[in-house]
C-alpha cells in the first residue's frame, strides 16, 4: 500500500488525505459499517477529506484520491471499465467485504448458466446486460490490500483507515476462525454437537461469531492462508452430508475464492469418478 | 451559474447522493411538456431469486439478509416467516417478541441514518452530515446515538449490526443473556429520550405545502400491536388481505406513457409503502409517547406530504424505543431459542414492514427442504411508481425554475422515499422494458 502523502505529515499546509468510498454489485452493508463507526465518524472526517461517498454527501471532489474503498463485485461489462478509471483515480485501492474480495454471494452464478437465471428473474433478459460471472476487484486491477467480511467489521475498517493514515501497512489474520474460538473460550460446535463449521478453513477477524452464537462457521471471512479444505469436506461427507450438501456448505458468501471453489469442486469429481 | 431550461431538454441527475444504492434520475421535456420520468436503478442484478434455487430452505434468512446491508433483518424476518407457514410451524410468543425486538433495533438504525445522515441535510441547506455536522455538531452526534443505540439492539439480539447470525428459520441460534439484554437497556432507554427530541427538531423544518393523494398499503397485525414484524395487508381504500393473496392484489401492469411494467395495486392508481403508509393505516396503534410526540409535532391521524416523512420517521423511532424497552422489560426468558421445522413440500408466503415498507417473500420448497422457487417484492418496487409519479408533479410546477435548483428539488423528491436500490436491484425489469 501506497504510504500516507508526505505533505500530510510535513508539508506547511497540512493537506487531509482524500478519501474515496466506491460500490459495484453489492448490498451497501460494507459501506455502512463506516457509517456504524458512530463515535469515530467525526473525528474521522477531520484527519481525512471524505472526497467521494455518495451514499453520505451529495458534495463530491474530483480525484485523485490518497485512498479509494472498494465495496462489491464486478459483474458487468460496464463496471469492468468503471473500476480500470477508480485504479487510475487512487493511489491505493482496498477493496472491503467478501463482494470486493472474492465476488460475493452473487458469485454463485459462476457456477450455473447466468442466461437462463436472467431469464428466470426477469422476463425480457434480452434487456438485461449482465457477465456470466461476478469476479472480485482483483481480477480487474491490481488491489493494495483486501479486507475480509460478509460485512467487514466496524473496527477493522477503521483499522485499516487508522493504519493507512499512519503510512503503516495493514495486516490480516493468518490464522483460522478455529484459532479464535478457542481463544474465545467457546466449546467447539463440530466436536461437541456435530455441527457443520467451516471454522478450520477460515480466516479469522470475526471473533468466530457464530460459534459464539451457537452456530456453526458460514465461511463469510472467506478461506485462512493454509487450509486443507478436501480434508474437512471429506469428513464432513464422512458425518452424512450428500455431495449437494458438501457444495452447498463451500459455495456461500466467498464461493469464488479458492480453495472454496475448486475444493468443493474436487470433491465433486471425486465422487463423480 | 445557473442555466435556464430550454422546451427540449433531457434532465438528468447521473449519481443520486444520499440514497442507499445506486440510482440516476432522467427526465425527458418535450416542447415545454414533460415526458417520460425515469428512476433509473443501475445496480448490477444480483439474481437472489434464481441463487436461492436449490438451496435449503434454512439458507434463505442468510442469504437473503444480503440483498440488503441497511435492512438485513427484514428479510431475515419475511423468509423465516414464509419457511415457518410452509412447514406449519408457528413461533412460540417469547420468540415472536425477541424477533419483534431485533426488529425494532433496524427500525431505529435504519430510520436515524436516513433521519439525520441522508435526509436532514436537505431541510438545513448541507450536501452530506459531516458537513451539517462543522455548524450543528449537536444535531449529528445525537442522530449518530441514536443510530448506535440501534445497532446495539441488533447485536445484543443478532450477534452483529449487518447481517445479524443469531436468526433462523423457527426462532434464534441462541437466546441472548439477561446481561447482554440489560446492558442495552440503558442504551434504548436514552435513545427513547433522543427520538422524542428527534420528532421535535424534525417537526421544526420548513415543509412545502404539498399533498399527495397515493393509496397507502401497511401491515396491521391482529394483537393489537403497531405493525413491525407481521401483520395482514390493509390499504387505505378498505381492501384487507393476508400475505398469501399478495400477488393476487400487487400485480406488474404495462404502463402505456412510461412504457414501462409497475407494480400495482388492484385498479389503483398509485400506492405507497413505508412509513406514511403505516403511520396513517395505524395511527390508533402508536405507543403512547409515539403518540403524544406526534400530536406536538401538529401531525394528524393520517399524513399526506411526503416531506413530512422525516416526522413520521421520527415518531417511529419514538415507537420503536417503547416497544423494545416494552419486550425488554416483560423478558422473562423462553424455553428454548428455537423449535424444530420439519421441511414439508409447499408454498409459503411472508410479509414484514422493512423500515421501508412491506417486504413480501414467497417460496415453494420440496418435501426436503430444497428451495424450488422464490419470488422477493421490496419496498422500493412498490414506491417507485409512486416516486415518479411525485416527480413528474415536482418537474410540471416548478418546470421554470434553474436546473440546478429543479434537481435538487427533485433529489428530495426521491430522498422523501427513502429508497433503498439496492433491494429493489432484481427489478431492473421494470426500468428497461421496451415494447
Amino acid at each position: 500500500m501506497a504510504a500516507t502523502p508526505s505533505s500530510a505529515r510535513t508539508g506547511a499546509r497540512r493537506r487531509l488525505p482524500k478519501l474515496a468510498v466506491w460500490k459495484f454489485a453489492s448490498c451497501d452493508g460494507c459501506q455502512l459499517s463506516l457509517l456504524n463507526l458512530e463515535d469515530e465518524l467525526l473525528a474521522l472526517a477531520g484527519e481525512v477529506d471524505i472526497a467521494y461517498f455518495t451514499e453520505a454527501s451529495a458534495a463530491t471532489k474530483p480525484g485523485p484520491y490518497d485512498l479509494s474503498l472498494v465495496e462489491g463485485s464486478i459483474t458487468t461489462a460496464d463496471d469492468a471499465e468503471r473500476i480500470r478509471r477508480v485504479r487510475a483515480m487512487s493511489k491505493a485501492l482496498v477493496t472491503i467485504g467478501a463482494c470486493a474480495t472474492s465476488g460475493g454471494i452473487q458469485a454463485l452464478r459462476n457456477f450455473a448458466d447466468v442466461a437462463e437465471w436472467t431469464s428466470l428473474v426477469y422476463a425480457h433478459p434480452d434487456y438485461i446486460s449482465t457477465l456470466a460471472e461476478s469476479t472480485p476487484i482483483s481480477a480487474h486491477v491490481p488491489v493494495d490490500f483486501e479486507l475480509h467480511g460478509c460485512p467487514v467489521g466496524r473496527d477493522q475498517l477503521l483499522k485499516l483507515i487508522t493504519t493507512f493514515l499512519a503510512g503503516r501497512t495493514p495486516k490480516n489474520p493468518t490464522e483460522g476462525v478455529c484459532a479464535e474460538c478457542k481463544r474465545a473460550g467457546n466449546v467447539c460446535v463440530a466436536v461437541a454437537r456435530g455441527l457443520v463449521c467451516l471454522g478450520p478453513v477460515t480466516q479469522a477477524g470475526c471473533g468466530a461469531l457464530c460459534p459464539s452464537y451457537g452456530r456453526g462457521c458460514f465461511g463469510c471471512y472467506g478461506p485462512a492462508r493454509i487450509t486443507n479444505v478436501p480434508a474437512l469436506a471429506a469428513k464432513l461427507h464422512e458425518t452424512g452430508l450428500s455431495e449437494r450438501d458438501v457444495r452447498r456448505v463451500f459455495h456461500q458468501f466467498t464461493a469464488a475464492a479458492e480453495p472454496f471453489r475448486s475444493g468443493s469442486e474436487t470433491h465433486d469429481d471425486k465422487a463423480r469418478r | 451559474m445557473t442555466t435556464k431550461p430550454d422546451a427540449n431538454y433531457l434532465f438528468r441527475v447521473a449519481n443520486l447522493a444520499r440514497v442507499e444504492g445506486e440510482g440516476a434520475l432522467r427526465i425527458r421535456v418535450r416542447d415545454g411538456e414533460v415526458g417520460e420520468v425515469e428512476l433509473q436503478i443501475f445496480e448490477p442484478p444480483r439474481f437472489f431469486e434464481a441463487l436461492l434455487r436449490g438451496r435449503a430452505f434454512t439458507e434463505a434468512p442468510d442469504i437473503t439478509a444480503r440483498i440488503c446491508g441497511i435492512c438485513p433483518v427484514a428479510y431475515q424476518t419475511s423468509s423465516c416467516q414464509a419457511m415457518e407457514q410452509v412447514c406449519e410451524v408457528e413461533l412460540p410468543e417469547e420468540l415472536r417478541r425477541l424477533r419483534r425486538l431485533l426488529y425494532c433495533g433496524e427500525w431505529i438504525e435504519s430510520h436515524a441514518l436516513h433521519v439525520y445522515l441522508l435526509h436532514a441535510p436537505d431541510f438545513l441547506g448541507y450536501p452530506g452530515a459531516v458537513e451539517l455536522a462543522k455548524d450543528h455538531r449537536d444535531v449529528v452526534e445525537r442522530g449518530l446515538r441514536l443510530k448506535k443505540a440501534g445497532n446495539a439492539l441488533m447485536t445484543a439480539v443478532g450477534g452483529r449490526a449487518v447481517h445479524p447470525v443469531n436468526v433462523r428459520v423457527g426462532g434464534f441460534h441462541r437466546l441472548p443473556t439477561l446481561s447482554e439484554l440489560r446492558a442495552v437497556r440503558a442504551d434504548v432507554a436514552r435513545a427513547l429520550d433522543d427520538a422524542i427530541a428527534t420528532v421535535e427538531i424534525t417537526a421544526g423544518f420548513d415543509f412545502p405545502d404539498v399533498e399527495h393523494s397515493h393509496d397507502y398499503l401497511s401491515l396491521r397485525p391482529a394483537n393489537g400491536e403497531y405493525p413491525i414484524e407481521n401483520g395482514v395487508i390493509v390499504a387505505s381504500n378498505g381492501v384487507t388481505f393476508p400475505a398469501d393473496d399478495f400477488e393476487a392484489h400487487i400485480s406488474e401492469q404495462h404502463v402505456a406513457r412510461s412504457n414501462a411494467l409497475h407494480a400495482k395495486f388492484d385498479d389503483v392508481d398509485s400506492y405507497l409503502v413505508g412509513p406514511l403508509a403505516r403511520y396513517s393505516l395505524n395511527y390508533d396503534r402508536l405507543s403512547p409517547l409515539a403518540r403524544a410526540a406526534a400530536q406536538k409535532a401538529g401531525l394528524g391521524r393520517s399524513c399526506h406530504n411526503p416531506f413530512r416523512s422525516i416526522v413520521v420517521r421520527s415518531v417511529e423511532i419514538v415507537q420503536a424505543c417503547e416497544d423494545a424497552l416494552s419486550i425488554l422489560d416483560s423478558w422473562d426468558g423462553a424455553p428454548t431459542a428455537s423449535v424444530p421445522v420439519k421441511p414439508r413440500a409447499g408454498v409459503g408466503h411472508g410479509v414484514s414492514e422493512a423500515p421501508r415498507g412491506i417486504l413480501y417473500h414467497r417460496y415453494q420448497i420440496s418435501d426436503d427442504g430444497t428451495i424450488e422457487a422464490a419470488r422477493i417484492v421490496p419496498p422500493t418496487s412498490q414506491n417507485q411508481p409512486a416516486i415518479e409519479a411525485d416527480l413528474r408533479q415536482v418537474v410540471e410546477s416548478f418546470i421554470d425554475l434553474p436546473e440546478e435548483v429543479l434537481a435538487l428539488r427533485c433529489e428530495q423528491t426521491i430522498r422523501n422515499y427513502d429508497p433503498c436500490i439496492s433491494c429493489a436491484t432484481h427489478f431492473l425489469d421494470l426500468r428497461i422494458e421496451r415494447e
